[in-house]
Protein backbone atom coordinates (compact mmCIF):
# COMPACT_ATOMS: atom_id res chain seq x y z
CA UNK A 1 0.00 0.00 0.00
CA UNK A 2 1.22 3.47 -0.84
CA UNK A 3 -0.76 6.39 0.48
CA UNK A 4 0.23 9.71 -0.99
CA UNK A 5 -0.62 12.37 1.58
CA UNK A 6 1.74 15.13 0.46
CA UNK A 7 -0.39 17.00 -2.06
CA UNK A 8 0.79 20.38 -0.78
CA UNK A 9 4.27 19.41 -2.01
CA UNK A 10 2.98 18.32 -5.37
CA UNK A 11 0.10 16.40 -6.94
CA UNK A 12 -0.39 13.64 -9.48
CA UNK A 13 -1.06 14.94 -12.97
CA UNK A 14 -4.69 14.24 -13.86
CA UNK A 15 -5.52 11.89 -16.71
CA UNK A 16 -7.29 14.69 -18.54
CA UNK A 17 -4.25 16.92 -18.27
CA UNK A 18 -1.95 14.17 -19.58
CA UNK A 19 -4.27 13.50 -22.50
CA UNK A 20 -4.52 17.18 -23.31
CA UNK A 21 -0.74 17.49 -23.33
CA UNK A 22 0.21 14.46 -25.40
CA UNK A 23 -0.40 15.85 -28.91
CA UNK A 24 1.92 18.76 -28.18
CA UNK A 25 4.97 16.55 -27.79
CA UNK A 26 4.92 14.60 -31.02
CA UNK A 27 2.35 16.17 -33.34
CA UNK A 28 1.78 19.85 -32.65
CA UNK A 29 5.28 20.54 -31.46
CA UNK A 30 5.74 23.82 -33.33
CA UNK A 31 7.29 26.85 -31.69
CA UNK A 32 4.43 29.13 -30.71
CA UNK A 33 6.38 32.13 -32.01
CA UNK A 34 6.78 30.71 -35.53
CA UNK A 35 4.55 32.09 -38.23
CA UNK A 36 4.12 28.81 -40.11
CA UNK A 37 1.15 26.54 -39.63
CA UNK A 38 2.80 24.29 -37.06
CA UNK A 39 3.78 27.27 -34.96
CA UNK A 40 0.40 28.90 -35.24
CA UNK A 41 -1.34 25.71 -34.15
CA UNK A 42 0.76 25.67 -31.02
CA UNK A 43 0.10 29.36 -30.54
CA UNK A 44 -3.63 28.87 -30.83
CA UNK A 45 -3.57 26.13 -28.19
CA UNK A 46 -1.62 28.41 -25.92
CA UNK A 47 -4.01 31.31 -26.39
CA UNK A 48 -6.95 29.03 -25.64
CA UNK A 49 -5.26 27.93 -22.45
CA UNK A 50 -4.66 31.55 -21.53
CA UNK A 51 -8.29 32.40 -22.16
CA UNK A 52 -9.49 29.45 -20.08
CA UNK A 53 -7.26 30.25 -17.14
CA UNK A 54 -7.98 33.98 -17.15
CA UNK A 55 -11.67 33.22 -17.35
CA UNK A 56 -11.35 31.08 -14.23
CA UNK A 57 -9.37 33.72 -12.34
CA UNK A 58 -11.66 36.54 -13.45
CA UNK A 59 -9.13 38.54 -15.45
CA UNK A 60 -8.35 39.41 -19.09
CA UNK A 61 -6.11 37.05 -21.09
CA UNK A 62 -3.74 40.01 -21.54
CA UNK A 63 -3.33 40.19 -17.80
CA UNK A 64 -1.83 36.71 -17.55
CA UNK A 65 1.72 35.58 -18.28
CA UNK A 66 3.07 32.07 -18.13
CA UNK A 67 6.13 31.34 -16.01
CA UNK A 68 8.00 28.27 -14.77
CA UNK A 69 5.88 28.13 -11.63
CA UNK A 70 5.18 29.65 -8.25
CA UNK A 71 8.71 30.63 -7.34
CA UNK A 72 9.30 32.52 -10.55
CA UNK A 73 5.92 34.25 -10.37
CA UNK A 74 6.54 35.35 -6.79
CA UNK A 75 9.99 36.63 -7.68
CA UNK A 76 8.81 38.57 -10.70
CA UNK A 77 5.77 40.07 -9.00
CA UNK A 78 7.68 41.29 -5.98
CA UNK A 79 10.72 42.56 -7.84
CA UNK A 80 8.51 44.38 -10.37
CA UNK A 81 6.45 46.08 -7.67
CA UNK A 82 9.61 47.01 -5.79
CA UNK A 83 11.09 48.63 -8.89
CA UNK A 84 7.87 50.50 -9.62
CA UNK A 85 7.81 51.73 -6.03
CA UNK A 86 11.43 52.82 -6.05
CA UNK A 87 10.76 55.06 -9.07
CA UNK A 88 8.33 57.00 -6.90
CA UNK A 89 10.57 56.91 -3.85
CA UNK A 90 8.49 54.20 -2.21
CA UNK A 91 10.64 51.48 -0.73
CA UNK A 92 8.46 49.90 1.94
CA UNK A 93 6.98 46.42 1.54
CA UNK A 94 4.50 44.67 3.84
CA UNK A 95 4.30 40.90 4.08
CA UNK A 96 3.81 38.25 6.75
CA UNK A 97 5.97 35.90 8.79
CA UNK A 98 4.34 32.81 7.31
CA UNK A 99 5.07 33.37 3.62
CA UNK A 100 6.77 30.77 1.45
CA UNK A 101 10.52 31.14 0.98
CA UNK A 102 9.85 32.12 -2.63
CA UNK A 103 8.52 35.36 -1.13
CA UNK A 104 10.62 35.69 2.04
CA UNK A 105 13.96 35.19 0.33
CA UNK A 106 13.13 37.80 -2.31
CA UNK A 107 12.24 40.21 0.49
CA UNK A 108 15.54 39.41 2.25
CA UNK A 109 17.36 40.34 -0.90
CA UNK A 110 15.40 43.58 -1.31
CA UNK A 111 16.13 44.43 2.30
CA UNK A 112 19.84 44.23 1.55
CA UNK A 113 19.22 46.56 -1.38
CA UNK A 114 17.77 49.19 0.93
CA UNK A 115 14.06 48.36 1.03
CA UNK A 116 12.24 48.51 4.33
CA UNK A 117 10.36 45.27 4.96
CA UNK A 118 7.57 44.83 7.50
CA UNK A 119 6.74 41.19 8.24
CA UNK A 120 3.44 41.02 10.07
CA UNK A 121 2.84 38.59 12.91
CA UNK A 122 -0.02 36.16 12.61
CA UNK A 123 -2.56 35.02 15.19
CA UNK A 124 -1.99 31.74 17.07
CA UNK A 125 -4.40 30.26 14.51
CA UNK A 126 -2.05 31.30 11.71
CA UNK A 127 -4.09 34.15 10.23
CA UNK A 128 -2.88 37.59 9.19
CA UNK A 129 -5.09 40.41 10.45
CA UNK A 130 -6.37 42.77 7.76
CA UNK A 131 -6.39 45.55 10.37
CA UNK A 132 -2.67 44.95 10.94
CA UNK A 133 -2.08 45.30 7.22
CA UNK A 134 -3.91 48.63 7.19
CA UNK A 135 -2.05 49.88 10.24
CA UNK A 136 1.27 49.01 8.62
CA UNK A 137 0.61 50.90 5.40
CA UNK A 138 2.68 54.08 5.08
CA UNK A 139 3.14 56.87 2.58
CA UNK A 140 6.07 55.00 1.09
CA UNK A 141 4.50 51.52 0.94
CA UNK A 142 5.08 50.08 -2.52
CA UNK A 143 3.61 46.62 -2.08
CA UNK A 144 1.60 44.36 0.18
CA UNK A 145 2.26 40.67 -0.45
CA UNK A 146 0.25 38.17 1.60
CA UNK A 147 -0.26 34.53 0.65
CA UNK A 148 -3.76 33.26 -0.11
CA UNK A 149 -3.33 29.96 1.71
CA UNK A 150 -0.41 28.77 3.77
CA UNK A 151 1.46 25.74 2.48
CA UNK A 152 2.26 24.24 5.88
CA UNK A 153 -0.74 24.79 8.08
CA UNK A 154 -3.27 25.43 5.31
CA UNK A 155 -4.72 28.61 6.77
CA UNK A 156 -6.75 30.85 4.47
CA UNK A 157 -5.96 34.55 4.73
CA UNK A 158 -8.52 37.39 4.54
CA UNK A 159 -7.53 38.21 0.95
CA UNK A 160 -10.65 40.10 -0.10
CA UNK A 161 -10.42 42.33 2.98
CA UNK A 162 -6.74 43.01 2.42
CA UNK A 163 -7.47 43.68 -1.26
CA UNK A 164 -10.02 46.29 -0.36
CA UNK A 165 -7.66 47.98 2.08
CA UNK A 166 -4.85 48.08 -0.48
CA UNK A 167 -7.18 49.52 -3.11
CA UNK A 168 -8.31 52.21 -0.68
CA UNK A 169 -4.71 53.20 0.00
CA UNK A 170 -3.52 52.84 -3.59
CA UNK A 171 -0.96 50.16 -2.73
CA UNK A 172 -0.21 47.24 -5.06
CA UNK A 173 -1.45 43.94 -3.62
CA UNK A 174 0.19 40.66 -4.61
CA UNK A 175 -0.90 37.27 -3.33
CA UNK A 176 0.99 33.99 -3.56
CA UNK A 177 -2.00 31.78 -4.36
CA UNK A 178 0.05 28.70 -5.22
CA UNK A 179 -1.76 26.57 -2.63
CA UNK A 180 -5.17 28.11 -3.27
CA UNK A 181 -5.77 28.17 -7.02
CA UNK A 182 -7.96 25.24 -8.00
CA UNK A 183 -8.82 24.54 -4.36
CA UNK A 184 -10.84 27.52 -3.17
CA UNK A 185 -12.90 30.10 -5.12
CA UNK A 186 -10.84 33.02 -6.38
CA UNK A 187 -11.80 36.05 -8.42
CA UNK A 188 -9.06 38.63 -8.78
CA UNK A 189 -11.39 41.50 -9.66
CA UNK A 190 -13.89 40.88 -6.90
CA UNK A 191 -11.07 40.41 -4.40
CA UNK A 192 -9.15 43.49 -5.58
CA UNK A 193 -6.01 41.47 -6.22
CA UNK A 194 -3.42 43.26 -8.36
CA UNK A 195 -1.01 40.37 -8.82
CA UNK A 196 -1.46 36.66 -8.20
CA UNK A 197 1.01 33.75 -8.48
CA UNK A 198 0.02 30.17 -9.20
CA UNK A 199 1.65 26.89 -10.08
CA UNK A 200 0.17 23.98 -12.05
CA UNK A 201 1.70 21.11 -10.10
CA UNK A 202 -0.36 21.98 -7.03
CA UNK A 203 -3.63 21.31 -8.86
CA UNK A 204 -2.92 18.12 -10.83
CA UNK A 205 -1.10 19.90 -13.62
CA UNK A 206 2.51 19.32 -14.68
CA UNK A 207 5.57 20.62 -12.82
CA UNK A 208 7.63 23.54 -14.04
CA UNK A 209 4.74 25.64 -15.31
CA UNK A 210 2.69 28.34 -13.66
CA UNK A 211 1.52 31.85 -14.15
CA UNK A 212 1.29 35.37 -12.91
CA UNK A 213 -1.78 37.54 -13.19
CA UNK A 214 -0.97 41.24 -13.28
CA UNK A 215 -3.68 43.87 -13.37
CA UNK A 216 -3.70 46.11 -16.42
CA UNK A 217 -1.70 49.23 -15.73
CA UNK A 218 0.97 47.62 -13.56
CA UNK A 219 4.24 47.31 -15.47
CA UNK A 220 6.05 44.03 -14.98
CA UNK A 221 9.83 43.84 -15.28
CA UNK A 222 11.17 40.73 -16.96
CA UNK A 223 13.38 38.46 -14.86
CA UNK A 224 14.49 36.56 -17.93
CA UNK A 225 15.61 38.62 -20.90
CA UNK A 226 15.67 37.31 -24.44
CA UNK A 227 12.99 36.79 -27.06
CA UNK A 228 9.71 38.63 -27.18
CA UNK A 229 7.59 35.82 -25.74
CA UNK A 230 4.84 36.79 -23.30
CA UNK A 231 4.94 40.34 -24.72
CA UNK A 232 8.57 40.69 -23.74
CA UNK A 233 7.82 40.03 -20.09
CA UNK A 234 9.17 36.48 -19.96
CA UNK A 235 11.61 35.30 -22.60
CA UNK A 236 11.98 31.66 -23.57
CA UNK A 237 10.17 29.34 -25.96
CA UNK A 238 6.80 28.59 -24.41
CA UNK A 239 6.23 25.14 -22.99
CA UNK A 240 3.01 24.66 -24.92
CA UNK A 241 2.34 21.11 -23.74
CA UNK A 242 2.67 22.14 -20.09
CA UNK A 243 0.54 25.25 -20.61
CA UNK A 244 -2.20 23.18 -22.22
CA UNK A 245 -1.92 20.62 -19.42
CA UNK A 246 -2.15 23.32 -16.80
CA UNK A 247 -5.33 24.75 -18.34
CA UNK A 248 -6.92 21.31 -18.63
CA UNK A 249 -6.06 20.49 -15.01
CA UNK A 250 -7.37 23.79 -13.72
CA UNK A 251 -10.62 23.55 -15.66
CA UNK A 252 -11.25 20.08 -14.32
CA UNK A 253 -10.32 21.13 -10.81
CA UNK A 254 -12.61 24.15 -10.83
CA UNK A 255 -15.53 22.20 -12.28
CA UNK A 256 -15.25 19.77 -9.37
CA UNK A 257 -14.18 22.22 -6.71
CA UNK A 258 -17.29 22.13 -4.53
CA UNK A 259 -17.62 18.37 -4.71
CA UNK A 260 -13.93 17.83 -3.97
CA UNK A 261 -13.90 20.34 -1.13
CA UNK A 262 -16.84 18.67 0.53
CA UNK A 263 -15.20 15.25 0.32
CA UNK A 264 -11.83 16.55 1.49
CA UNK A 265 -13.22 18.49 4.44
CA UNK A 266 -14.96 15.36 5.66
CA UNK A 267 -11.76 13.35 5.47
CA UNK A 268 -9.69 16.18 6.93
CA UNK A 269 -11.97 16.74 9.92
CA UNK A 270 -12.32 13.04 10.68
CA UNK A 271 -8.55 12.60 10.59
CA UNK A 272 -7.96 15.61 12.84
CA UNK A 273 -10.62 14.58 15.37
CA UNK A 274 -9.58 10.93 15.48
CA UNK A 275 -5.87 11.57 15.92
CA UNK A 276 -6.42 14.28 18.53
CA UNK A 277 -8.63 11.88 20.47
CA UNK A 278 -6.18 8.98 20.19
CA UNK A 279 -2.92 10.79 20.91
CA UNK A 280 -2.42 12.71 24.15
CA UNK A 281 -0.39 15.91 23.96
CA UNK A 282 -1.15 16.44 20.30
CA UNK A 283 -2.45 19.55 18.58
CA UNK A 284 -3.74 20.73 15.25
CA UNK A 285 -1.85 23.69 13.80
CA UNK A 286 -3.81 26.47 12.17
CA UNK A 287 -7.43 27.51 12.33
CA UNK A 288 -9.76 24.51 12.22
CA UNK A 289 -12.25 26.11 9.79
CA UNK A 290 -10.34 28.73 7.84
CA UNK A 291 -8.06 26.19 6.20
CA UNK A 292 -7.59 24.42 2.89
CA UNK A 293 -9.99 21.50 2.51
CA UNK A 294 -7.13 19.01 2.16
CA UNK A 295 -4.68 20.25 4.80
CA UNK A 296 -4.02 18.54 8.13
CA UNK A 297 -1.15 19.71 10.33
CA UNK A 298 -0.33 18.16 13.70
CA UNK A 299 2.30 18.56 16.39
CA UNK A 300 3.06 15.70 18.74
CA UNK A 301 5.00 16.55 21.86
CA UNK A 302 8.08 14.54 22.77
CA UNK A 303 9.01 13.29 19.33
CA UNK A 304 10.77 14.62 16.27
CA UNK A 305 9.15 14.99 12.86
CA UNK A 306 11.71 13.37 10.61
CA UNK A 307 11.68 10.07 12.47
CA UNK A 308 7.90 10.20 12.49
CA UNK A 309 7.87 10.73 8.72
CA UNK A 310 10.29 7.92 7.99
CA UNK A 311 8.40 5.46 10.17
CA UNK A 312 5.15 6.41 8.47
CA UNK A 313 6.91 6.05 5.13
CA UNK A 314 7.90 2.51 6.07
CA UNK A 315 4.19 1.85 6.57
CA UNK A 316 3.43 3.27 3.15
CA UNK A 317 2.33 6.76 4.17
CA UNK A 318 3.98 9.75 2.44
CA UNK A 319 3.67 12.94 4.48
CA UNK A 320 5.89 15.85 5.39
CA UNK A 321 7.14 17.75 8.43
CA UNK A 322 8.40 21.17 9.40
CA UNK A 323 11.02 19.85 11.80
CA UNK A 324 14.55 21.24 11.64
CA UNK A 325 15.84 17.92 10.35
CA UNK A 326 13.52 17.96 7.38
CA UNK A 327 14.02 21.63 6.64
CA UNK A 328 17.77 21.15 6.49
CA UNK A 329 18.42 23.89 9.01
CA UNK A 330 18.83 24.11 12.75
CA UNK A 331 15.44 25.65 13.29
CA UNK A 332 12.02 24.15 12.76
CA UNK A 333 9.63 25.73 10.29
CA UNK A 334 9.28 29.51 10.46
CA UNK A 335 5.52 29.07 10.12
CA UNK A 336 5.22 26.92 13.24
CA UNK A 337 7.40 29.37 15.17
CA UNK A 338 5.30 32.29 13.89
CA UNK A 339 2.12 30.80 15.34
CA UNK A 340 3.89 30.81 18.68
CA UNK A 341 4.97 27.20 19.09
CA UNK A 342 8.15 26.64 21.09
CA UNK A 343 10.98 24.92 19.19
CA UNK A 344 10.58 21.62 21.00
CA UNK A 345 6.94 21.32 19.97
CA UNK A 346 7.50 22.58 16.45
CA UNK A 347 10.07 19.79 15.95
CA UNK A 348 7.28 17.24 16.28
CA UNK A 349 5.17 18.39 13.36
CA UNK A 350 3.44 16.29 10.74
CA UNK A 351 1.70 17.64 7.65
CA UNK A 352 -0.68 15.39 5.74
CA UNK A 353 -2.26 16.92 2.65
CA UNK A 354 -4.90 15.25 0.55
CA UNK A 355 -6.45 15.47 -2.87
CA UNK A 356 -9.69 14.02 -4.20
CA UNK A 357 -7.67 10.97 -5.27
CA UNK A 358 -7.36 9.93 -1.64
CA UNK A 359 -9.97 7.63 -0.13
CA UNK A 360 -11.73 7.17 3.19
CA UNK A 361 -9.98 3.79 3.48
CA UNK A 362 -6.66 5.57 3.33
CA UNK A 363 -7.79 7.90 6.10
CA UNK A 364 -8.75 4.84 8.20
CA UNK A 365 -5.29 3.41 7.66
CA UNK A 366 -3.61 6.69 8.66
CA UNK A 367 -5.84 7.06 11.74
CA UNK A 368 -4.66 3.63 12.80
CA UNK A 369 -1.00 4.11 11.96
CA UNK A 370 -0.21 7.56 13.35
CA UNK A 371 -0.94 6.86 17.04
CA UNK A 372 1.12 3.65 16.84
CA UNK A 373 4.14 5.36 15.38
CA UNK A 374 3.86 8.25 17.83
CA UNK A 375 3.82 5.86 20.81
CA UNK A 376 6.69 3.85 19.43
CA UNK A 377 8.85 6.99 19.20
CA UNK A 378 7.64 8.33 22.53
CA UNK A 379 8.58 5.04 24.19
CA UNK A 380 12.20 5.74 23.35
CA UNK A 381 12.13 9.51 23.91
CA UNK A 382 13.78 10.98 27.01
CA UNK A 383 11.84 14.15 26.33
CA UNK A 384 8.54 12.31 26.49
CA UNK A 385 9.70 10.68 29.73
CA UNK A 386 10.28 14.15 31.15
CA UNK A 387 6.89 15.42 29.98
CA UNK A 388 5.14 12.46 31.61
CA UNK A 389 7.10 12.95 34.84
CA UNK A 390 6.25 16.66 34.97
CA UNK A 391 2.58 15.83 34.50
CA UNK A 392 2.52 13.67 37.61
CA UNK B 1 17.36 7.33 -0.20
CA UNK B 2 18.57 9.99 2.14
CA UNK B 3 20.21 7.44 4.46
CA UNK B 4 22.34 4.31 4.04
CA UNK B 5 20.72 0.92 4.60
CA UNK B 6 22.69 0.62 7.83
CA UNK B 7 21.22 3.85 9.18
CA UNK B 8 17.71 2.79 8.20
CA UNK B 9 18.21 -0.60 9.83
CA UNK B 10 19.38 0.95 13.11
CA UNK B 11 16.55 3.47 12.95
CA UNK B 12 13.78 1.00 12.17
CA UNK B 13 15.18 -1.73 14.47
CA UNK B 14 17.17 0.13 17.09
CA UNK B 15 19.37 -2.06 19.33
CA UNK B 16 19.50 -1.61 23.09
CA UNK B 17 16.53 0.70 23.42
CA UNK B 18 15.37 1.24 26.96
CA UNK B 19 16.46 2.27 30.41
CA UNK B 20 18.43 0.67 33.22
CA UNK B 21 16.89 1.47 36.56
CA UNK B 22 19.98 0.69 38.64
CA UNK B 23 22.45 2.07 36.11
CA UNK B 24 26.04 2.69 37.22
CA UNK B 25 26.28 5.69 34.91
CA UNK B 26 23.77 7.80 33.01
CA UNK B 27 24.62 10.47 30.45
CA UNK B 28 22.32 12.89 28.70
CA UNK B 29 23.29 15.34 25.97
CA UNK B 30 21.58 17.61 23.50
CA UNK B 31 18.52 19.69 24.17
CA UNK B 32 14.90 19.83 23.20
CA UNK B 33 15.21 23.19 21.48
CA UNK B 34 17.60 21.75 18.92
CA UNK B 35 15.46 18.71 18.40
CA UNK B 36 17.72 15.99 19.74
CA UNK B 37 18.36 14.53 23.18
CA UNK B 38 20.29 11.32 23.79
CA UNK B 39 20.37 9.49 27.07
CA UNK B 40 22.65 6.51 27.66
CA UNK B 41 22.55 4.13 30.63
CA UNK B 42 25.52 1.95 31.56
CA UNK B 43 25.93 -1.10 33.74
CA UNK B 44 29.60 -1.62 34.62
CA UNK B 45 31.37 -4.57 36.26
CA UNK B 46 35.14 -4.67 36.74
CA UNK B 47 35.50 -1.74 34.32
CA UNK B 48 33.65 -3.67 31.63
CA UNK B 49 30.39 -2.31 30.20
CA UNK B 50 28.15 -5.30 30.74
CA UNK B 51 24.94 -3.64 29.65
CA UNK B 52 23.97 -0.44 27.89
CA UNK B 53 20.62 1.07 26.94
CA UNK B 54 19.57 4.28 25.29
CA UNK B 55 16.62 6.63 24.89
CA UNK B 56 16.69 9.22 22.14
CA UNK B 57 14.47 12.09 21.04
CA UNK B 58 15.45 13.12 17.56
CA UNK B 59 15.59 12.39 13.88
CA UNK B 60 16.31 9.04 12.27
CA UNK B 61 20.06 9.57 12.32
CA UNK B 62 19.98 10.53 16.01
CA UNK B 63 18.25 7.25 16.79
CA UNK B 64 20.56 5.28 14.49
CA UNK B 65 23.77 6.79 15.90
CA UNK B 66 22.62 6.09 19.47
CA UNK B 67 21.78 2.55 18.54
CA UNK B 68 25.08 1.77 16.88
CA UNK B 69 27.08 3.56 19.58
CA UNK B 70 25.54 1.31 22.22
CA UNK B 71 26.43 -1.72 20.11
CA UNK B 72 29.99 -0.52 19.72
CA UNK B 73 30.62 -0.17 23.45
CA UNK B 74 28.66 -3.10 24.83
CA UNK B 75 30.97 -5.67 26.43
CA UNK B 76 33.95 -3.35 26.05
CA UNK B 77 36.19 -1.96 28.77
CA UNK B 78 35.40 1.60 29.84
CA UNK B 79 38.76 2.75 28.52
CA UNK B 80 37.74 1.63 25.05
CA UNK B 81 34.32 3.25 25.23
CA UNK B 82 36.05 6.53 25.95
CA UNK B 83 37.91 6.22 22.69
CA UNK B 84 34.73 5.98 20.64
CA UNK B 85 34.82 8.80 18.12
CA UNK B 86 32.04 10.29 16.08
CA UNK B 87 34.04 9.34 13.00
CA UNK B 88 33.94 5.67 13.98
CA UNK B 89 30.18 5.95 14.48
CA UNK B 90 29.74 7.49 11.03
CA UNK B 91 31.89 4.80 9.42
CA UNK B 92 30.01 2.02 11.18
CA UNK B 93 26.79 3.39 9.69
CA UNK B 94 28.29 3.53 6.16
CA UNK B 95 28.17 7.30 6.29
CA UNK B 96 25.73 10.06 7.22
CA UNK B 97 24.56 13.04 5.18
CA UNK B 98 26.71 16.10 6.02
CA UNK B 99 23.89 17.88 7.86
CA UNK B 100 23.53 14.85 10.15
CA UNK B 101 27.16 14.56 11.25
CA UNK B 102 26.26 16.38 14.45
CA UNK B 103 24.18 13.36 15.49
CA UNK B 104 27.32 11.24 15.57
CA UNK B 105 28.99 13.91 17.70
CA UNK B 106 26.06 13.71 20.09
CA UNK B 107 26.39 9.93 20.27
CA UNK B 108 30.07 10.21 21.16
CA UNK B 109 29.28 12.80 23.79
CA UNK B 110 26.41 10.79 25.24
CA UNK B 111 28.73 7.83 25.80
CA UNK B 112 31.31 10.10 27.42
CA UNK B 113 28.71 11.75 29.60
CA UNK B 114 27.55 8.33 30.82
CA UNK B 115 31.13 7.31 31.60
CA UNK B 116 31.74 10.62 33.37
CA UNK B 117 28.69 9.97 35.51
CA UNK B 118 29.99 6.49 36.29
CA UNK B 119 33.37 7.92 37.32
CA UNK B 120 31.69 10.49 39.48
CA UNK B 121 29.59 7.88 41.23
CA UNK B 122 32.73 5.83 41.82
CA UNK B 123 34.58 8.86 43.13
CA UNK B 124 37.17 8.51 40.36
CA UNK B 125 39.09 11.33 38.71
CA UNK B 126 37.92 12.47 35.28
CA UNK B 127 40.41 12.70 32.50
CA UNK B 128 39.47 16.16 31.24
CA UNK B 129 40.65 15.69 27.68
CA UNK B 130 37.92 13.15 27.02
CA UNK B 131 35.09 15.29 28.24
CA UNK B 132 34.47 18.29 26.09
CA UNK B 133 31.20 19.93 25.20
CA UNK B 134 27.78 18.45 25.10
CA UNK B 135 25.10 19.75 22.81
CA UNK B 136 25.48 20.78 19.24
CA UNK B 137 23.29 23.54 18.03
CA UNK B 138 23.03 27.27 17.96
CA UNK B 139 22.23 27.22 21.67
CA UNK B 140 25.71 25.90 22.36
CA UNK B 141 28.78 27.99 21.83
CA UNK B 142 30.54 25.09 20.13
CA UNK B 143 27.65 24.73 17.73
CA UNK B 144 29.35 25.77 14.54
CA UNK B 145 32.24 23.32 14.89
CA UNK B 146 29.89 20.44 15.29
CA UNK B 147 27.36 21.08 12.59
CA UNK B 148 29.88 21.37 9.74
C1 LIG C 1 2.85 28.89 -1.07
C2 LIG C 1 3.85 28.48 -2.10
N1 LIG C 1 4.47 29.42 -2.83
C3 LIG C 1 5.37 29.09 -3.77
C4 LIG C 1 5.70 27.78 -4.05
C5 LIG C 1 6.70 27.48 -5.11
O1 LIG C 1 6.08 26.99 -6.25
P1 LIG C 1 6.90 26.21 -7.39
O2 LIG C 1 7.30 24.92 -6.80
O3 LIG C 1 5.93 26.06 -8.51
O4 LIG C 1 8.05 27.09 -7.76
C6 LIG C 1 5.06 26.77 -3.31
C7 LIG C 1 5.35 25.35 -3.55
O5 LIG C 1 6.29 24.77 -3.11
C8 LIG C 1 4.12 27.13 -2.32
O6 LIG C 1 3.51 26.21 -1.58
Amino acid sequence: MLIYADNAATTAVSKKAVEAMLPYFTQQYGNASSIHTAGQMANKAMQEARADISNILGCEPKELIFTSGGSESDNQAIVSAALLGAKKGKKHIISSKIEHHAVLHVLDKLKKEGYDITLLDVSPEGIVSAADVEAAIREDTALVTIMFANNEIGTLQPIAEIGEICKKHGVIFHTDAVQAVGHVPINVKEMNIDMLSFSAHKFHGPKGIGGLYVRKGIRLSPLIEGGAQERGLRAGTENVAAIVGMAAALKEQVENMDKNAEKLKKMRDRLMDSVLAAVPRSRVNGDRQKRLPGNVSFCFEGIEGESLLLMLDSMGICGSSGSACTSGSLDPSHVLLAIGLPHEIAHGSLRLTFSEYNTEEEIDYIINAVPKVVSRLRDMSPMWERIVKEDK
Amino acid sequence: MLYSEKVMDHFMNPRNVGKIDDADGVGEVGNAKCGDIMKIYLKVEDDIITDVKFNTFGCASAIATSSIATEMIKGKPISEALKLTNKAVVEALDGLPPVKIHCSVLAEEAVKAAVADYYKKQGKELDEEFFSCSGCCSACEHGEEHTH
